[in-house]
């Protein structure tokens, strides 16, 4: 869906995206992660040929981009940082001035879609005052609606929980995953690694504007060998575990070990009453730290 | 887009805010000096104005000339200064630009909905001026033609109304892109309309300085009042025909800039 090679842009002598590689593969919900000012909405901005890139070449949708602009950008929705409006206008209305305004659209079906994607993103209930008196949470919500007005086969979107409430972020996130399983592709960037965590299938992590790690989640998530034992019997556990216990702090163990059924079968047939017993997963935060720290010291 | 961008001028009250200025100012002249009868002499105020006690028609005239001294150019310069750094400014830029409208298309349509504001307030201007001297000056059905020369007839008038609202028109495109140009340069609508309005003060500046009398022709204000000529008899066309070239010049080169501009710009607004 999206590939970029060598992917650079530069402000002068300022580098603000390095040599970039970034590959989305049709069906993914991306998480492009990265603190702010790393490089993730110079990025996306020039996937969506805002920005013209200093090197480096971008396919979106198997198109050249910006020159194939005309034919990919049709069947792509996004939003861009935040959301933006004419804001004297009512939501609908903003929503069927941008529907008008491009290529491919017939004015039959104009108010039909438009109430459609306001039902998707919950608002088919708004009244028709301007956007200006509206929430963060709703221009956010009508920012989603106009991304998805033409059902768009690939998705980007940047820091789209900005602003939302945790039932917002909770619906934008079922929301998503609706979409998703109904084909649509994602590209989603976001500075709040833990959010996206649950979301995403693959993640690309960007320090610096240079990709540090890019791979799926669940490879990235896997478990890490580690078992995490917490029991008020210590002194029989460490007897039982014997030289796999890898430390001890009170009354936590952590027992080398890629399978945690036999520890605790271990330690429950030795009598020891395990309180909590966790296979160690890394998050995607200290995943992203150890990948920035050894190119810091590489 | 075209009529995207037509509705987005027709619904901003501003648009109606500066015609009304456009119309009252005038209006408020040809109440004073039809009130009181007392006209300029020749030579002095704005042209023609001292020519209107004896034929109202030719108050459409005065007040194209009255406007186009700083408020016709002002609000035509807000007008085409806000078009673009106003959506860059309110964000609605970048997803006009990723729905995808082409940035050339985005232009030309920015552009359209400029020259159908320049066109509605100079016809406007022109309009209520033929309204308010019909009904506050007495207009007998011949008109005589300024300095001397034989008097214009009814048809004339009328021709010569138009011509001068044309004349004005394409004057007014001038300024519309110098200002368009800047607007693809700024996020900040003010700063394009100010740019604009600082050249234009610069060129009436030079205008007046008999030292600067080599580039005076250049000047893209220089034959802004030429119209007057219009209601001589015959029409003295030469100043006419140099104001006009002078305009298309510039409007070509200046909209080729902005072009130029836009379509390789990063828009990180």
């Amino acid at each position: 869906m999206i590939t970029t090679q060598g992917l650079t842009k530069r402000y002068g002598r300022l580098t603000v995206v390095d040599s970039l590689d970034l590959r989305v593969e049709e069906g993914d919900i991306y998480g492009f992660l990265g603190p702010n000012g790393s490089g993730k909405s110079t990025t996306v901005r020039m996937l969506l040929g805002l920005v013209f890139p200093s090197a480096g070449r971008m396919e979106l949708l198997g198109e050249r981009m910006p020159h194939g602009a005309a034919k990919t950008l049709p069947h792509v929705g996004a939003l861009i940082e935040n959301p933006a409006f004419w804001n004297r206008m009512s939501g609908r209305r903003n929503l069927q001035m941008l529907d008008a305004a491009g290529p491919g659209t017939t004015r039959g079906d104009r108010r039909e879609r438009v109430e459609e994607v306001l039902r998707e993103v919950g608002m088919d209930t708004v009244d028709d005052r301007a956007v200006k008196a509206y929430s963060l949470g709703m221009k956010q919500r009508l920012g989603l609606a106009a991304a998805l007005l033409r059902t768009p086969r690939l998705l980007v979107l940047d820091e789209p929980t900005n602003g939302l409430d945790p039932a917002g972020v909770r619906e934008m996130r079922d929301l998503l995953g609706k979409l998703n399983a109904a084909g649509t592709t994602v590209l989603l960037s976001s500075h709040q690694l833990g959010e996206v965590q649950s979301l995403c299938t693959r993640v690309g992590m960007v320090s610096h504007g240079r990709m540090v790690v890019q791979d799926s989640v669940a490879s990235l998530r896997r478990p890490t060998g580690k078992v995490h034992v917490v029991t008020s019997d210590v002194n029989t556990a460490v007897a039982v575990l014997g030289r796999s216990l890898i430390s001890r702090v009170d009354e936590q163990l952590t027992v080398a070990s890629s399978e945690p059924e036999r520890v605790n079968q271990t330690l429950v047939s030795a009598g020891v009453r395990v309180r909590e017993l966790v296979e160690e997963r890394r998050t995607l935060e200290e995943v992203f730290l150890a990948s920035t720290e050894s190119s810091v010291f590489a | 887009m075209i009529l995207v961008e037509l509705q987005i001028l027709l619904r901003r009250p501003r648009t109606w805010v500066s015609l009304g200025i456009l119309v009252a100012l005038p209006t408020l002249i040809a109440v004073f000096v039809s009130s009181t009868g007392i006209a300029p002499r020749p030579g002095q105020g704005p042209a023609l104005l001292s020519e209107v006690l004896s034929n109202g028609t030719l108050f459409a005239a005065v007040a194209l000339v009255i406007d186009m001294v700083l408020l016709l150019p002002l609000s035509v310069l807000v007008v085409a200064g806000d078009s673009v750094a106003g959506e860059a400014a309110s964000g609605t830029l970048r997803y006009l630009l990723v729905r995808p409208v082409s940035r050339s298309k985005l232009l030309v349509a920015k552009l359209s909905a400029i020259f159908t504001y320049v066109l509605v307030a100079v016809v406007t201007v022109a309009a209520s001026g033929l309204i308010v001297g019909g009904l506050l000056f007495h207009s007998n059905g011949q008109i005589t033609s300024i300095s001397g020369g034989p008097p214009i007839s009814q048809q004339g008038t009328a021709l010569r109304i138009v011509l001068a609202v044309l004349y004005v028109g394409v004057s007014m495109l001038g300024v519309a892109s110098f200002a368009l140009l800047l607007s693809t340069l700024t996020d900040a609508p003010l700063a394009a309309a100010l740019g604009g309005f600082a050249a234009l003060v610069a060129s009436t500046s030079l205008d007046t300085l008999d030292a600067a009398g080599s580039v005076r022709p250049y000047l893209p204000t220089h034959y802004w009042l030429s119209f007057v000529d219009l209601f001589r008899n015959p029409i003295l066309w030469r100043d006419i025909e140099r104001g006009l070239l002078l305009q298309v010049v510039l409007v070509l080169v200046l909209l080729g800039a902005a072009w130029a501009m836009f379509t390789t710009k990063d828009i990180t607004s």
